[in-house]
């Protein structure tokens, strides 16, 4: 049995808008990180989708390519955050709050 | 197999500089993973690798190439991005002579490798012409920009603007990932020539979708280049970031996300910029007025030029909705003088800064009368950035705003006239607090000889450009005609 188009899309925007609304309303660095990255395996997930509908192959490069960006991301990332622990011993966005004026 | 259908001599010539400036950086790593004190040899490399890219760049003026399969495109207008670049990035260098050192932290060789990615980065993002290659270049230059930001790690004001930017970039990036997903999915392919066919020839699966997706590739360069409501990382990042790698992100980036805007536009989506152009003409507009209101009552001198360059954003944006010859020659005119004023000030500030002092309005009282040429050339970027003629700052705002005016946006360039007049009080005023007030202690600036050349080069070339300008518009001109 082949999955329509439809529901492929339909998962994909729901899992973005999920990942969306844990970005803007989470209050932990590490919490809005892994929504963003549901955010990018939703762009995956249509990618597949549209790749199978079209039947060219073009889409699932772009995951392997979007796959490698998520990894290098949360490399950085957690650098970051693991430089920014050390010096204010929270994670927590709401206290990033120096440069107000 | 053969490969050799797949890289041919072209792609390898076509891509040269892009490797110039991989092979630089892999050296400066190795000089500093046995060499760590060098640091004057990892400048050197870096510059000299800049220099090369840039000359072998430079030689693909006047001929337009299609590389890769259609996946690149070589042309005058990314070679004028390309050197805008890199010119960029040799002034960053230089202005970072031991500026981490002054803020108490140690220069690496990991910031110029860098530099030099963000670079190669940027270059991709102009010379893409497929979803895939603009994707990878936005993200080579953002992943090495999150980094960059952060450099300082034992100043939470670096840590801080690090972790925005890492977040609301990766977020950025995510919006932007949909949108060409949409436009692929729609489309059934991530070149640009074969996206405009899809849709002269109404090939599409559904023009909602196509919509959706073109709505939120805007979204993610709108946070790229900081346009109002998606600006709100920018003064945060701009104030805690090294004033050195405030002066890169705020010019040269800026240019790449603008110049992929354009491109993609220009070559994607030109059957459909009429639908747009009421949405851009409110992003043009809200993002002057905010950006210029906002930075009235900054008392910091790195944030003011922050919300300054949101509003130089809002004005670049009414060339991206004029959208003929004129106005993407203007907008390329627009982005280099730009991106000379603001290397120059941040430049001058990031010499003048010293722990936590260099950055208020207040500690440039009385400047003038210790360092006259110091506060001549700031005051000359300020009244640049104003748009006062015969600064280049003046030339560029009349060639945009007249190619605004020539397709009726009336309206729009008057109020951004009133905004200009606006903007003229937060420039002036550093100039008031450097020329007409006395401090007993004034700031003491870090004065190499390399470093004044670099000030002295840009402020000759803000009057330069503003008294001659008809070379560089002839230049941006031509650049500009390969897609209009």
């Amino acid at each position: 049995m082949v999955v329509p188009l439809e529901h492929v899309i339909i998962l994909s925007g729901l899992l973005f808008s999920i990942g969306v609304m844990g970005v803007l309303f989470r209050r932990n660095a590490i919490i809005i990180f892994m929504s963003i990255e549901l955010m990018l395996n939703a762009v995956n997930l249509a990618l597949v989708g549209f790749s199978r509908y079209h039947n060219n192959v073009d889409g699932q490069v772009f995951v392997f390519l979007v796959m490698t960006l998520a990894a290098a991301e949360v490399s950085v990332g957690l650098a970051i955050i693991v430089a920014l622990f050390r010096n204010r011993q929270t994670v927590n966005i709401n206290e990033m709050n120096l440069m107000k004026n | 197999m053969d490969l050799s259908l797949y890289f041919t001599r072209q792609d390898f010539w076509g891509i040269l500089p892009e490797i110039v400036l991989l092979t630089g950086a892999l050296i400066i790593l190795s000089i500093e993973l046995f060499a760590r004190s060098q640091r004057a040899a990892m400048l050197g490399v870096g510059i000299l690798s800049l220099v090369i890219a840039g000359g072998f760049a430079a030689k693909n003026f006047g001929s337009s190439f299609i590389l890769f399969q259609g996946m690149v495109t070589l042309n005058d207008f990314s070679t004028f991005f390309d050197l805008l670049y890199m010119a960029a990035g040799i002034v960053t260098m230089v202005i970072s002579y031991n500026y981490l050192e002054r803020k108490g932290g140690e220069t690496r060789g990991e910031y110029f490798a860098l530099i030099l990615f963000a670079t190669m980065g940027m270059m991709l993002m102009t010379r893409g012409n497929d979803l895939v290659i603009i994707f990878l270049g936005m993200e080579l230059l953002s992943l090495s920009l999150y980094v960059l930001v952060g450099f300082l790690r034992h100043d939470v004001f670096s840590n801080e603007s690090g972790i925005k930017y890492l977040l609301l970039g990766a977020f950025a990036t995510g919006f932007f990932l949909f949108g060409a997903v949409l436009v692929y999915g729609t489309t059934g392919t991530t070149n640009f020539q074969h996206i405009a066919l899809a849709i002269t020839n109404n090939e599409i699966l559904s023009d909602t979708l196509l919509s959706l997706g073109i709505g939120l590739l805007l979204v993610g360069f709108a946070f790229k280049v900081a346009l109002v409501p998606f600006h709100m990382w920018s003064p945060d990042v701009y104030q805690g970031a090294p004033t050195s790698v405030t002066a890169f992100l705020c010019t040269a980036p800026k240019a790449a996300g603008f110049g992929a805007l354009l491109k993609v536009f220009l070559v994607a989506f030109p059957a459909l910029h009429a639908d747009w152009q009421d949405l851009l003409w409110a992003l043009a507009l809200l993002t002057m007025i905010v950006g210029n209101i906002s930075a009235l009552v900054q008392t910091n001198v790195k944030r003011m030029l922050a919300f300054s360059s949101v509003t130089h954003a809002g004005y670049l944006c009414i060339g991206i909705l004029v959208l003929n010859e004129m106005g993407v020659s203007a907008i390329l005119f627009y982005l280099l003088v730009y991106s000379v004023m603001n290397l120059g000030a941040f430049g001058i500030i990031s010499l003048l800064e010293k722990e936590e002092k260099g950055v208020n309005f207040k500690d440039y009282e009385g400047l003038a009368s210790k360092h006259p040429w110091l506060s001549a050339s700031l005051a000359l970027f300020m009244l640049s950035l104003a748009g006062f003629p015969p600064t280049a700052g003046f030339v560029a705002k009349y060639t945009l705003f007249s190619s605004a005016i020539s397709e009726g946006y009336i309206w729009l360039v008057v109020i951004a006239i009133l905004n200009t007049l606006v903007s003229v009080y937060y420039y002036i005023r550093l100039i008031v607090n450097m020329y007409m007030k006395t401090s007993e202690e004034t700031l003491v600036p870090f004065l190499h000889p390399l470093l004044s050349v670099v000030i002295f080069i840009l402020a000759i070339s803000i009057m330069f450009f503003g008294i001659l300008p008809g070379w560089l518009i002839d230049t941006v001109t031509q650049a500009a005609r390969i897609y209009t």
